[in-house]
């Protein structure tokens, strides 16, 4: 086992030196944005000032460097997910929502008719909404939906009903307003008895906790760097080969194709069929950085760090407000991870957040992406807390002054 | 530094727990808009009632934050009663109070002074244009009614 320090990454992370309004930052957003760590500035930065150059084809030595760092960035990024083939399974986007985007319009159109079904959850992000709504409203398929219960659980109740002729569910491995982390696993295992192909959305679950998609055996995994510390901009598909061979190209243009002529052009055979044009290469070097650094800190050392993070928030929560402040998610730590929204009783989640602000306190108010969630809690918005490996207890001690500040101005 | 007592005055705290006009009317014959801003999930639903020229009665319904909902209580306040021309004039000015801040970011020269004695009440609101972010908060209930009197073409 590593050695874990929230108190050394900190010492990674240079934003949290900064002072607002007089204080210190303290920064709980992490299920937004992950903060950046100097070593994935400083590797960005060493690709620009160094080896700066566009990838493959060119023979040149920066040109050979560049392409070599672009695709060492796929194969570290597959293997932090432990991918069968690390070097042709990750597809790099721009990020989650453009690898939902992708996954709908290359296998969903290839795969889907106005027959087929497929299965979404009502916790879902609107990246795991939205592309299938657009593809549903051009092709015409059936949309069915897990529901989520009372103790803002997966109503697994009725999922063989649900699943049954279905050609895909897609659901997230852990939700970024309640913080319920999803049985993968269990789900996974019982779709492929019923021929039903498997996607995640990892934006959460793969920053915050060990991901593995062989033992959890699903299809796809749709990621982004900036939760896992990594520069914004670029982001992941992961596709397991059998299926990602037989998935048509996405965007057309320079780098994808095998050969083009004036009749036409015929797709690359591998993965880069699915990046057109130039990719972008220093955030794939800041990507890859991120990863090495997450598994120097443990991923299992990290999610144990949040879930004790998690508690005691929770715990601060309770002793602290009482009935005044209710947790919009599970309130013990049992497969939940480090999102922790809450609604205070007479008091907005904007105005709760602007009060923050104020003691340098940066937590996230607003409906998350997730508005049939919010519709479901009857809810137009919460405020969110989120932790990363950098958060402290103080942190939650700093969160609980502030907001008695919040509820002394408004109640 | 913007301090909150900038933004959270005793005036919108008020109006922001003991909300003025609160309800609906029947509609039609009022004259009913909703509003969203689908940022932050504020809804507002705004109910007139216009008698020879004259806003006789207004009644804010939906949920959202303080600013919203108080900027909401202070406008039914500022336009029950009032003529349709003395309406169109306060919205005007406050609009033009929530856009001071961007006019004089962008550039040095400054922005023509708002008269605040006109607004009364509603002055209490110009904290908001220090905080960016919380504008389309303050203006809501007001884009709403402008739209209400636009659609019926008053």
């Amino acid at each position: 086992m590593t050695l874990f320090s929230a108190e050394q990454v900190r010492r990674d992370v240079p934003l949290l030196r900064r002072n607002v309004h007089g204080g210190p930052i303290i920064y709980l957003d992490s299920g937004a944005t992950a903060l950046t760590p100097r070593p994935v500035i400083e590797s960005m930065q060493r690709y620009y000032e160094l080896s700066h150059a566009n990838v493959h084809r060119a023979v040149y030595v920066t040109a050979a460097e560049a392409t070599s760092h672009y695709e060492g960035a796929r194969r570290a990024v597959g293997r932090f997910i432990n991918a069968t083939h690390p070097d042709d399974e990750v597809i790099f986007t721009r990020g989650t929502t453009e690898s939902f985007n992708l996954l709908a319009r290359s296998w969903g159109r290839a795969n889907l008719t106005s027959s087929s079904a497929i299965v979404l959850t009502e916790m879902e992000h609107h990246a795991n909404l939205v592309p299938w709504f657009q593809l549903r409203d051009e092709i015409g398929f059936d949309i069915r939906f897990l529901r989520v219960n009372d103790d803002f659980r997966l109503d697994l109740s009725n999922l063989d009903e649900v699943l049954r002729d279905a050609a895909l569910i897609s659901l997230t491995g852990m939700s970024n307003v309640l913080g319920t982390i999803n049985p993968i696993k269990d789900i996974a295992a019982r779709a492929h008895q019923l021929g039903v192909l498997v996607a995640v959305d990892g934006a959460q679950s793969v920053a915050h906790s060990v991901t593995d998609v062989q033992d959890l055996d699903i299809d796809f995994l749709a990621f982004g760097s900036h939760k896992m510390m990594g520069p914004t901009g670029i982001g992941a598909l992961w596709v397991r080969r059998e299926i990602l061979d037989t998935m048509p190209a996405f965007m057309g243009g320079g780098g994808m194709i095998a050969d083009v002529s004036l009749e036409g052009f015929t797709p690359a055979p591998d993965v880069s069929r699915f990046e057109a044009g130039t990719p972008p290469i220093a955030e794939a070097v800041g990507f890859k950085t991120a990863v090495h650094y997450l598994t120097s800190l443990g991923m299992d050392n990290v999610a144990r760090h949040e879930e004790a993070l998690t508690a005691e928030a929770l715990d601060m929560f309770a002793t602290r407000f009482g009935d005044r402040i209710r947790i919009i998610g599970p309130t013990s730590t049992e497969q939940r991870g480090g999102v922790v929204s809450f609604d205070v009783e007479g008091v907005h989640p904007h105005d709760v957040a602007q009060v923050l602000d104020q003691h340098g306190v940066c937590i996230r108010p607003g409906h998350h992406c997730a508005k049939p969630l919010m519709k479901r809690f009857s809810l137009p918005a919460t405020a969110r807390a989120s932790f990363g490996p950098y958060s402290l207890s103080s942190d939650i001690a700093a969160l609980g002054d502030a907001l008695e500040d919040a509820v002394r101005l408004f109640v | 530094m913007s301090n909150l007592e900038d933004l959270y005055r005793e005036i919108i705290l008020d109006h922001y727990k003991n909300p003025r006009n609160r309800g609906e009317l029947v509609s039609p014959p009022a004259l009913r808009t909703e509003g969203f801003n689908p940022l932050c999930g504020d809804e507002i639903t705004v109910y007139v009632n216009v008698s020879d020229g004259v806003v006789s009665d207004i009644k804010i319904a939906g949920h959202g934050c303080s600013i919203s909902q108080s900027s909401a209580s202070l406008m039914s306040a500022a336009v029950k009663g009032k003529s349709l021309d003395d309406v169109h004039k306060v919205i005007d000015t406050f609009k033009q109070l929530m856009t001071v801040h961007e006019t004089s970011l962008d550039s040095d020269v400054e922005p023509e002074p708002v008269n605040l004695r006109a607004l009364g009440e509603l002055a209490a609101l110009q904290g908001v244009v220090k905080f960016p972010v919380r504008i389309k908060c303050a203006t809501l209930a007001w884009n709403t009614l402008s739209q209400t009197l636009s659609d019926a073409g008053l």
